[in-house]
């Protein structure tokens, strides 16, 4: 390592990543093709999944089409296997989208930590913080996967517009026709605006990084702070932006799947579990690094202030996740509570399993002081934290995409690693790109004396 | 051999109080106390104090809470006198647990809250209308103490505190 200030991309991490690339890549391409692509297909793949019995039921109404049985649904003789060919088709679809939800939960979770990442170093540049300025290289590292993995995301929701999936499924204007409460959102809920808003919402978010990181590499050979200023008030600024925008994109992006269903604060539910994922990618990180000797600026209660934001953050997520719950299920509105329902019933082990995962567990890991300051606790809450709110972006995806047709399979595992790949590839790539140091920043020093 | 004379060094800085601190227990004298009008960050380091416990009663105090609490809405709610609150008739504690979840939390923070007060309180022997033991009222103010006590090496100490930045140095008589 000839310069500690200037990060080499190691061959190995490269190779590493690529690696996850490519396995996750086969993952996602079985995933494909193992879907049904018919009514037929999905019926035989239910009757083998099921013990014979089942599979006898359906396999009476194998022939019908979609359009034999609108014409039969009127006639109550028929009317049986008529419902069983509108639950066949159902199913279908479920099984079709699985592999696309597979790949939408993997491709927002990874972008999600890097529009994380961008709120909390708006933060730290917004509220002038001392502490965090030797972190600073690190953040707008991670925040580099924010236009790619953004894109990716776009890209799967014009696919989605054309109808290649059922993901979103008021974008079907056969469903939107039948469907009074969604008919009713159409003002709000349509293709074109909904994409308008999403090119917006990446566009603003872009901008702001772009610039930011455009100051913070021009403070560091200025002679004056007058680019630290200005990544003040832009920092603030986007805030500003920042907070409208993530609700809505929360309301698009994922509670839109349930068009049926609504939460006022699922905007910030979103934000907590992105925050939270964000703040722990951070940590792991830093810390891979440090532990390559790089980063010897930052010490350990820089990593203890990363543990208690970790805590902290996983505790409010934890909040946010039960105001929501218990709200709902106290008023017990069949439109709201079916939404706990769905999830309590068909994902009981995901969905109290990221509870442990993202609050039981952090709690009693973090909760010493003394283990926050220890690369080995904070790595392991790491891996579960992330681990857990993969598993929480799954739990808000799946059960609308899929219903009770999940589990993790290829296109799960083969999403997760693709996208980790990427992540891994994109952020490291950046890290290469400028000193590990923003030595210009006036607080610099602050950051480096820093100590609990 | 313990003497009843003590010798006082007041200082108007919580840096130079610190750098004080370090330097007469690189000397090798035992600081007795150390009087602050606030809390200066880093003393107890600086003064080789041990860590408090005080987070682990914390902790224990908010499991006894939640207990508590656990234990309470089990007793009003369940059996005591069951009542059908928005069509959620109470016959289960875990059916009806969502509805007490806040109060478990309350109660928690409640109890970790309240007793850490009070065991800080017992811990520094503290309680309501005390006399105060501070021995020099600017204490309260802005200046800071150190008192050290005295076996028959006046000189040598009134020299190093004063040259440690003491703007004060006096030696006292204790009552007792």
């Amino acid at each position: 390592m000839e310069n500690p200030m200037m990060y080499t991309f190691p061959n190995k991490l490269r190779n590493l990543s690529i690696t996850f690339m490519i396995i996750g890549f086969l993952g996602l391409t079985y995933g494909f093709l193992s879907a049904p692509a018919t009514i037929e297909e999905s019926k035989a793949m239910v009757a083998a999944s099921h013990d014979e019995g089942h599979g006898n039921d359906h396999s009476e109404s194998s022939s019908e089409t979609h359009a034999s049985e609108e014409a039969q649904h009127d006639e109550v003789a028929t009317h049986d296997s008529a419902h069983d060919a509108e639950h066949d088709e159902h199913v279908f679809h479920q099984l079709a989208n699985k592999p696309w939800a597979a790949f939408y939960v993997a491709a927002f979770f990874f972008f999600m930590i890097s529009l994380g990442v961008l709120a909390f170093y708006a933060i730290q540049r917004a509220a002038q913080a001392g502490w965090s300025p030797v972190l600073y290289r690190v953040m707008e590292g991670i925040t580099s996967y924010l236009l790619p993995g953004g894109i990716i995301v776009i890209v799967l929701l014009v696919l989605s517009s054309m109808h290649l999936n059922h993901l979103f499924i008021w974008m079907d204007s056969e469903v939107v026709a039948h469907d009074k409460l969604i008919a009713g959102k159409t003002g709000y809920l349509n293709t074109p605006f909904f994409l308008a808003r999403a090119v917006f919402f990446l566009t603003g978010w872009s901008l702001y990084r772009f610039f930011s990181r455009k100051f913070s590499l021009a403070q560091d050979e200025a002679n004056d702070i007058s680019n630290h200023k200005k990544n003040f008030r832009i920092s603030a600024g986007f805030l500003v932006f920042y907070i409208v925008t993530e609700s809505i994109m929360a309301w698009d992006w994922i509670m839109s799947i349930d068009p049926h269903w609504f939460s006022t604060l699922f905007g910030w539910y979103v934000f907590a579990s992105m925050f939270v994922s964000g703040i722990t990618a951070i940590a792991l990180i830093t810390i891979y690094l440090k532990s390559k000797g790089y980063l010897e600026f930052v010490n350990d209660s820089h990593i203890h202030d990363l543990g208690k934001f970790m805590f902290g953050i996983s505790i409010f997520w934890t909040y946010l996740w039960f105001s929501q719950f218990m709200l709902i299920w106290y008023s017990n509105i069949p439109e709201e509570v079916t939404y706990f329902i769905t999830r309590i019933e068909d994902y009981n082990l995901p969905f109290f399993g990221m509870v442990v995962m993202n609050f039981i567990f952090p709690l009693l890991i973090l909760m010493n002081s003394d283990y926050k300051r220890v690369n080995y606790f904070i790595v392991m809450a790491g891996i579960v934290i992330l681990l857990g709110h993969y598993m929480d972006v799954f739990n808000m995806i799946m059960p609308s995409a899929v219903g009770d047709q999940w589990f993790i399979g290829a296109a799960e595992i083969g999403g997760f690693l693709f996208f980790l790949g990427l992540f891994i590839f994109i952020v490291f790539k950046e890290l290469t790109k400028a000193p590990l140091l923003a030595k210009g920043d006036p607080y610099m020093g602050e950051s480096e004396r820093f100590h609990y | 051999m313990s003497s009843n004379r003590v010798i006082h060094a007041l200082y108007d800085d919580d840096d130079v109080l610190l750098s004080a601190v370090k330097t007469i227990r690189s000397e090798k004298h035992h600081i007795e106390e150390v009087y602050t009008p606030f809390p200066v960050h880093g003393l107890d380091k600086a003064l080789g104090l041990e860590d408090t416990r005080i987070a682990i009663m914390a902790f224990i105090y908010g499991c006894i809470g939640l207990c508590v609490a656990i234990a309470m809405m089990n007793f009003i709610m369940i059996e005591d006198w069951p009542q059908n609150i928005g069509g959620k008739p109470s016959f289960s504690y875990l059916e009806n647990m969502p509805a007490f979840v806040p109060i478990m939390f309350e109660m928690t923070v409640f109890f970790a809250a309240h007793l850490m007060v009070i065991t800080f309180y017992m811990r520094s022997k503290l309680w309501p209308f005390k006399k105060a033991e501070n021995p020099n009222p600017l204490t309260t103010d802005d200046k800071f103490l150190v008192e050290i006590e005295l076996h028959d090496n006046e000189k040598e100490l009134t020299n190093l505190l004063k040259k440690s930045g003491a703007i004060d140095v006096s030696i006292i008589e204790k009552q007792e």
